[in-house]
C-alpha cells in the first residue's frame, strides 16, 4: 500500500466473484490469454472501485484483463453481452458445461457479435480430427528421401497433391539461417575490443588489488523478420506452401511478424506461432477472408505502413515480401508505398515465383514500380529455391544475381529520369 | 505530504486542479494502480499525454519524480547502478604498498561509498514525501532483454547486486510505464501492470485541455481548432496529430495574432500539426479548405439549432 489511496475493506461477494470468473472464462474462449492471476486482480479491482457506477466496473475489468490494445473491441463486445443481458448469462452457463453445445447461436444475437466471439460460443469442434488424419498421411510420405530429390526443382504450380505434401514435410525440416546484427549488449570474454572495467575490478578483489584487463564484445542477435505474403488468385498454387515456409521461420525465430494480403491485410503472427503446422494453417484459413481473390498490393502496403510499420519494423527488422507483383489496378501510389517500406527496414527482400522463367523481364507496370525499392530479388517457386533462401538469408551478398541487379539499376534510373526508362525499353526490344 | 484519494472522482479533480484533464478510463486505471500498489502501463500514440501524467501525479502527491528514459542497449549500468571504477582504481593505488588490512580494504571497494545509484535503484529509496514516482518512459525503445530485468523490480520491489546483496524498497514506488508501441512489450511484463490505452481525447476533453493550456486563444478559435484537429484524425493519416500538437498549434496561432482559422493560415502552419511530408501534401490546399468549410457549416448549424 502506498498510502495514497484509502483502502476499502473488502467485502467478499461470492456471486460477483463467480460472475467475474465466468466472464474471464468467456474471454479465454474467445482467445484472450488471461491467467488466474489476472482474474484475482479483476476481482480485487472491482472490490476497490465498487459497483455504484457501471462505467467503473467496465474500466476496472478492462484495466486488469486487457493486455493488448487489439483485444479491446472484442472485450467491449463480450462485456456488453455478458453484463447487460441476463438471459445470455443463463445460456452461457449452460454452454460452459462440457457436454452441451449450442448450435449456431441465436440469430438475433449472432448478428451483433463479433465473428470470433460467435465462433467461441457456437463453433463446432469438427475441424480437429481432419487435421490429425492429415498428419498420418504425411508420416507415410516422409519415408522416402529420394522422392524429395525428385521434386526438388519442380515448380509448386505443377505439383500433385502428394508432391506438395512431400514438399511441405521437407520445409518442416529446414533449418533456416537468419540475418544477424550486432546489438548494443555486451558479453564478457578473454578477447574483445573494449575493456570491461567491472569484471576487471571484481577480479582484482580476488587478486588482492592486482588489476588485470578484462574484455567484452558486442553480442550478435538474429533480426526480427516481417513477412508479407500475397494470397491473391495468381498466387493460389503457392500460398499453402508459403504458409508452411512462414510457419517454419516462425518456429526458429521467435520474433516473426507475418501478414497475408490479397485485397486487405491480415496479421497471422499468432496463428503461425502454434506448434502444429496443420492446426496453424487451418486457423489461418478460418481467419483470412480474401483467399484467391484480387490483388491490391498498393492498398495492402498502405495499410501495413500505417498500422503496422512503426510497430514491427524496429530493431533492424528484415522484410520478406512474397508476391508475383501483378496488380491489375494501375495505382500510382504503389511506388511511394514501396519506397516507404524500403526506407523503414534495414533489408527488403522480394521473393517472386515468376522469376522461375529464364526469360523473365519486368514489364508489368506494378513490378517496375516496386523494383527500385527492393534490396534483393529472389525466385521462390520450387523446393530448391526455398532451400536456397533458407541458406542465404543469413549471409548478405552471396545471392545477388548480376542480371537481376542490372534490372534493378535500370528501374532505379527509370524512377529518377523517365527518358532513360524509354531508352532502356528500346534497348531491350 | 501524503494525500489519500477517497474515490476516482477526487483523483480526477485533484489532477484537473493542476491542469491535467484525465478521461474517466485513465482515472480509474490510475486509481487502481495507486490502490493496489501496482505499476500502470500506458500505451498510446505519441503526444497524447502519457509522460505528462507521471509528472502531474508526482506534483499532486508531492513526491519526487524519477525518470528513466529508455533507449536501445540500456543496461543495468545505466538503469540501476554502477560501480565507481575510477574511484575504485584510485583507492587501490592509494593503498599501494601499505599491506596492513589489505583484505578489508579490498572488501571495502564494494561498499555503498563506491556505488553510483541510477534511476531504478534511486526509486527504491524513500524520497521527500514518501516513495517516489518512477516514470519508465518509452519502454519500447529498450530491447527485450531489459524488460526481463524489470520483472524483478516490478514484482518484488528489489534489486540484486551480486557484490553486496539484495536491496529492497521500504515502501514501493508508484510506477508509470509508457510505450509508443514501436514493438510489442512482452506479456510477462504487462501481466504485472494495469494496462490503459491512452486514446486521442474526445472533443469536450480536448476543448477543456486547450482552455487550460492555451487560454489566450479565444473561445471561438479554440472550438475551431479542436473541430479541425478532430476532423483531421478521421482522415487516415500516417500520423494523426496528438494533443501536444493541438496545444502547439493553438500557441502558434496566438503568436501569429490569428483570431479565426482561414485556409491560408492553416496551410502556412500545417507543419506544427503534421510531421510527415506525405500527410502535409495530402491535407494542404483543397483538403484543408474543405475541412474548414465543413466545420464552419457545422458550427453555424449548431448555433442555429441552439438559438
Amino acid at each position: 500500500m502506498t498510502g495514497s489511496v484509502a483502502p476499502i475493506p473488502s467485502v467478499p461477494d461470492p456471486k460477483l466473484d463467480q460472475n467475474i470468473m465466468l466472464f474471464v472464462r468467456l474471454l479465454r474462449q474467445i482467445g484472450f490469454r488471461t491467467g488466474p492471476a489476472s482474474m484475482i486482480d479483476a476481482v480485487e479491482a472491482v472490490q476497490q472501485t465498487g459497483l455504484a457506477n457501471k462505467a467503473y466496473l467496465y474500466h476496472a475489468l478492462a484495466s486488469s484483463l486487457i493486455k493488448r490494445h487489439e483485444d479491446q473491441p472484442l472485450f467491449d463486445q463480450a462485456f456488453r453481452l455478458f453484463w447487460r443481458n441476463p438471459q445470455f448469462h443463463e445460456k452461457l452457463r449452460a454452454l460452459l458445461l462440457p457436454q452441451i453445445r449450442l448450435p449456431g447461436g441465436d440469430a438475433d444475437q449472432a448478428e451483433d457479435m463479433a465473428r470470433r466471439l460467435s465462433d467461441a460460443l457456437g463453433g463446432s469442434p469438427e475441424t480437429r480430427p481432419d487435421a490429425l488424419e492429415e498428419v498420418t498421411i504425411e508420416f507415410d510420405a516422409t519415408a522416402t528421401a529420394t522422392d524429395t530429390d525428385r521434386i526438388l526443382h519442380k515448380d509448386f504450380e505443377t505439383m500433385s497433391a502428394d508432391e506438395l505434401r512431400l514438399a511441405e514435410t521437407a520445409i518442416a525440416r529446414l533449418a533456416p539461417k537468419l540475418p544477424k546484427r550486432l546489438t548494443r549488449r555486451y558479453r564478457h570474454g578473454q578477447q574483445g575490443k573494449t575493456i570491461d572495467l567491472r569484471a576487471a575490478l571484481r577480479d582484482a578483489s580476488r587478486r588482492c588489488g592486482l588489476v588485470m584487463p578484462r574484455f567484452r564484445r558486442r553480442i550478435e542477435m538474429s533480426c526480427p523478420l516481417v513477412i508479407l505474403c500475397d494470397i491473391s488468385g495468381s498466387m493460389e498454387q503457392y500460398s499453402r506452401v508459403m504458409l508452411h515456409f512462414i510457419h517454419r521461420l516462425s518456429a526458429v525465430q521467435p520474433r516473426v511478424h507475418s501478414f497475408l494480403f490479397g485485397t486487405k491485410l491480415t496479421n497471422i503472427s499468432r496463428q503461425m506461432r502454434q506448434r502444429d503446422v496443420d492446426l496453424a494453417v487451418g486457423d489461418v484459413a478460418v481467419r483470412v477472408e480474401d483467399w484467391s481473390g484480387g490483388t491490391r498490393i498498393s492498398d495492402s502496403l498502405v495499410q501495413f505502413n500505417r498500422e503496422w510499420g512503426r510497430r514491427v519494423l524496429g530493431e533492424g527488422a528484415v522484410v520478406l515480401l512474397i508476391t508475383d507483383g501483378l496488380d491489375r489496378t494501375r495505382d500510382d501510389g504503389l511506388s511511394a508505398q514501396m519506397e516507404r517500406l524500403g526506407k523503414s527496414t534495414s533489408l527488403l527482400i522480394w521473393l517472386n515465383p515468376l522469376l522461375r522463367f529464364d526469360g523473365f523481364v519486368p514489364k508489368s507496370h506494378s513490378i517496375r514500380a516496386m523494383m527500385p525499392h527492393v534490396d534483393r530479388f529472389l525466385p521462390i517457386h520450387s523446393l530448391q529455391s526455398i532451400m536456397d533462401i533458407a541458406d542465404s538469408l543469413g549471409g548478405v551478398d552471396n545471392c545477388l544475381d548480376p542480371s537481376i541487379e542490372g534490372w534493378r539499376r535500370a528501374a532505379r534510373l527509370a524512377a529518377l529520369a523517365p527518358q532513360s526508362a524509354a531508352a532502356y525499353a528500346q534497348e531491350k526490344e | 505530504m501524503t494525500k489519500a484519494f477517497q474515490s476516482v472522482q477526487s483523483l480526477q479533480q485533484a489532477l484537473a486542479a493542476v491542469g491535467y484533464i484525465a478521461s474517466e478510463g485513465l482515472a480509474v486505471s490510475l486509481y487502481l494502480a495507486l490502490a493496489k500498489a501496482r505499476p500502470l502501463f500506458l500505451e498510446g500514440e505519441a503526444g497524447v499525454g502519457k509522460t505528462e501524467i507521471a509528472k502531474t501525479l508526482a506534483h499532486v502527491l508531492g513526491r519526487d519524480l524519477i525518470r528513466l528514459q529508455c533507449y536501445e542497449g540500456l543496461d543495468i549500468n545505466q538503469a540501476a547502478y554502477e560501480w565507481n571504477y575510477a574511484r575504485q582504481l584510485l583507492e587501490i593505488q592509494a593503498a599501494g604498498a601499505d599491506q596492513t588490512d589489505a583484505h578489508a580494504r579490498v572488501n571495502a571497494l564494494f561498499s555503498d561509498a563506491f556505488l553510483i545509484e541510477r534511476p531504478l535503484l534511486r526509486a527504491l529509496r524513500p524520497g521527500a514525501g514518501g516513495a517516489p514516482v518512477l516514470l519508465i518512459d518509452e519502454l519500447d525503445r529498450a530491447d527485450a532483454a531489459f524488460e526481463a530485468f524489470l520483472l524483478e523490480i516490478l514484482s518484488d520491489w528489489q534489486i540484486t547486486i551480486p557484490e553486496i546483496g539484495t536491496i529492497a524498497a521500504a515502501s514501493p514506488p508508484i510506477v508509470i510505464i509508457t510505450s509508443n508501441r514501436t514493438r510489442e512489450i512482452h506479456d510477462a511484463l504487462k501481466r504485472r501492470c494495469f494496462y490503459h490505452w491512452v486514446d486521442y481525447p474526445s472533443r469536450a476533453v480536448e476543448l477543456a485541455i486547450l482552455q487550460e493550456k492555451a487560454p489566450v486563444a479565444g473561445a471561438a478559435l479554440q472550438a475551431q481548432l479542436v473541430d479541425f484537429v478532430q476532423a483531421l484524425r478521421d482522415k487516415q493519416l500516417f500520423k494523426a496529430p496528438g494533443v501536444a500538437e493541438t496545444i502547439d498549434w493553438a500557441q502558434a496561432l496566438v503568436a501569429l495574432n490569428c483570431v479565426a482559422l482561414d485556409p491560408q493560415t492553416v496551410d502556412q502552419t500545417m507543419g506544427v500539426l503534421l510531421k510527415y511530408q506525405d500527410d502535409i501534401a495530402r491535407i494542404q490546399g483543397s483538403e484543408a479548405a474543405q475541412i474548414l468549410a465543413e466545420i464552419q457549416l457545422a458550427a453555424t448549424h449548431g448555433d442555429a439549432a441552439s438559438a
